[in-house]
């Protein structure tokens, strides 16, 4: 087919240079981890050390692993082990590995009209919220973010729904940038938080409740299934995050003085 | 405001590697989409001004609507074929230029050739006697007025261009917005907008608009030196 050779030739001339290197691996991981520059600290580390280039990708949890369950990375790394479980069950991925953890926390306007600041409880905060009938801006995206609200909100015993909620259907920063401008409340990860610059009059709410742990998992997409996976060099990735090496590296990486994401893989 | 218009200005002054990779991926990407796709465009364009065959009238109404194509869909179609699960899966070009390439060739290429089918008509109009007098058939006078009405082609062509260099939606599903590898302009637009880092997502976007003026003009310019010089 001739279009196709034209197109390749332009394809061809189109990929000279930075982008034609052939050592890398694709990682699927979640906008949490990009957006916070987390992958822009450690992944020069790893390529001095391994020579491999990792290309990732940035989308929610649930979209993330639906890129590896159909062979279009390598490696996930997402934060949402009850899925990740499932999914590696169902045979679509291999090796998992604790890696990290940061926490969530519950934003809200300064003027805190469910008057939740202070408290300590995430699943009272909510429930508060939804009795103030106070604007509340969710992801409504599958990711791993919104997983992690949805099962506050069933702590909660309350299935929000009502003009209040209300469901960006995006991503982290698209969901404060949202947040911010409706004063509304959010639940947000903390590495995004902090590296988020549009808070208007937003601020911290509601933090430190061990229910708002948020445990990161990497793992490979699993080589019988999809042949082509670059299987040794994404596990010499996932080998090095759980390293001492690598688990340095995460801790290294600060906002501000702040540390984002504590290492806590298991050896 | 103030601060993106700043923001932009300091972008270019300070000549970062970094984002002359990114406008420089972008101008590739989309130069090459609207390459190939006036390669196709044009002559089918003229095929459907110039051809008389059944359901034409069809074809340029799907032709005209499909100028109004969502990139977000394009960028899905294109994904579902080129992920590793789908037809395409095995040539491995997803989250690659190339898969960039190719998704906003499918989407200009209606654009170009329905601007092409509309100027070649109005010029078929106005020659179709004279072209048939001197025994020209359909093919030859086809080729013959694409080449008249070269210089009015390329507007359709820099159409192609402003809507491939302005999409967000395509790209990002198909090239994954990869930092040094497939992150255009648009896409960093989009992630500097969701880390909230408005005057910086505003001044790419002046640098964007900026771009797309200097080559509208460079185009303008050789159009108008090639129009005085064959008279």
């Amino acid at each position: 087919m001739d279009l196709k050779r034209i197109l390749l030739a332009v394809g061809l001339a189109a990929t000279t240079g930075a982008w034609a290197q052939g050592t890398f691996i694709v990682v699927s991981s979640t906008t949490s981890t990009e957006n916070s520059g987390l992958f822009r600290h450690i992944l020069p580390i790893f390529q001095q050390k391994t020579g491999i280039s990792v290309r990732v990708v940035a989308q929610g949890t649930g979209q993330a692993l639906d890129m590896g369950r159909r062979g279009d990375c390598d490696v996930v790394l997402v934060h949402n082990k009850a899925a990740e479980l499932k999914m590696i069950e169902d045979g679509w991925f291999v090796n998992r590995r604790d890696v990290m953890y940061n926490d969530f926390v519950i934003v809200g306007p300064k003027l805190d009209p469910a008057q939740v600041a202070g408290t300590k409880d995430g699943v009272a905060a909510l429930r508060k919220i939804s009795v103030a009938q106070a604007p509340f801006a969710s992801r409504g995206d599958k990711s791993g973010t919104h997983a992690a609200e949805l099962r506050l909100w069933k702590l909660a015993g309350v299935e929000p729904k009502g003009s209040w909620y209300r469901e960006t259907g995006a991503g982290m920063g698209a969901t404060l940038n949202t947040a911010s401008a409706m004063n509304a409340y959010a639940i947000t990860d903390r590495g995004t938080w902090l590296s988020f610059k549009n808070r208007g009059g937003l601020a911290i709410r509601v933090e430190g409740d061990p229910r708002l742990f948020n445990q990161y998992g990497v793992m490979l997409v699993n080589p019988a299934r999809h042949p082509h996976v670059k299987q040794a060099m994404g596990q010499a990735f996932v080998d090095w995050l759980v390293s001492v090496q690598g688990q340095a590296a995460i801790a290294g990486y600060k906002i501000e003085g702040e540390q984002l994401f504590f290492p806590n893989a298991k050896r | 405001m103030l601060d993106a218009v700043v923001s932009g200005l300091q972008l270019v002054a300070t000549l970062d590697l970094r984002l002359w990779q990114v406008v420089g991926l972008s101008l590739a990407v989309s130069v090459s989409a609207v390459a190939l796709a006036s390669l196709v465009g044009l002559p089918l364009g003229a095929a459907i001004a110039v051809g008389r065959f059944p359901g034409r009238q069809g074809v340029i109404v799907l032709l005209n609507a499909l100028m109004g194509l969502p990139p977000v869909v394009v960028g899905l179609v294109i994904y579902l074929l080129l992920s590793r699960a789908g037809p395409l899966g095995a040539f491995g070009l997803l989250f690659t230029p190339r898969a960039m390439v190719l998704a906003q060739t499918v989407l200009v290429l209606p654009i170009i050739a329905a601007l092409a089918r509309q100027a070649v008509e109005d010029a078929w109009r106005e020659y179709e006697e004279q072209l048939r007098s001197l025994g020209v058939d359909g093919l030859r006078a086809a080729l013959t007025l694409l080449w008249d009405i070269r210089f009015s082609l390329l507007t359709a062509v820099l159409a192609g261009l402003g809507r491939a260099s302005a999409e967000v939606g395509a790209v990002m599903i198909v090239g994954g917005n990869i930092d040094g590898v497939t992150r255009v302009m648009t896409t960093t637009i989009a992630l500097e907008t969701s880390k909230g880092d408005l005057p910086l997502a505003l001044g790419l976007g002046i640098v964007l608009i900026a771009i797309v003026l200097v080559v509208n003009a460079a185009a303008h310019g050789v159009k108008e030196a090639a129009q005085r010089r064959s008279g």
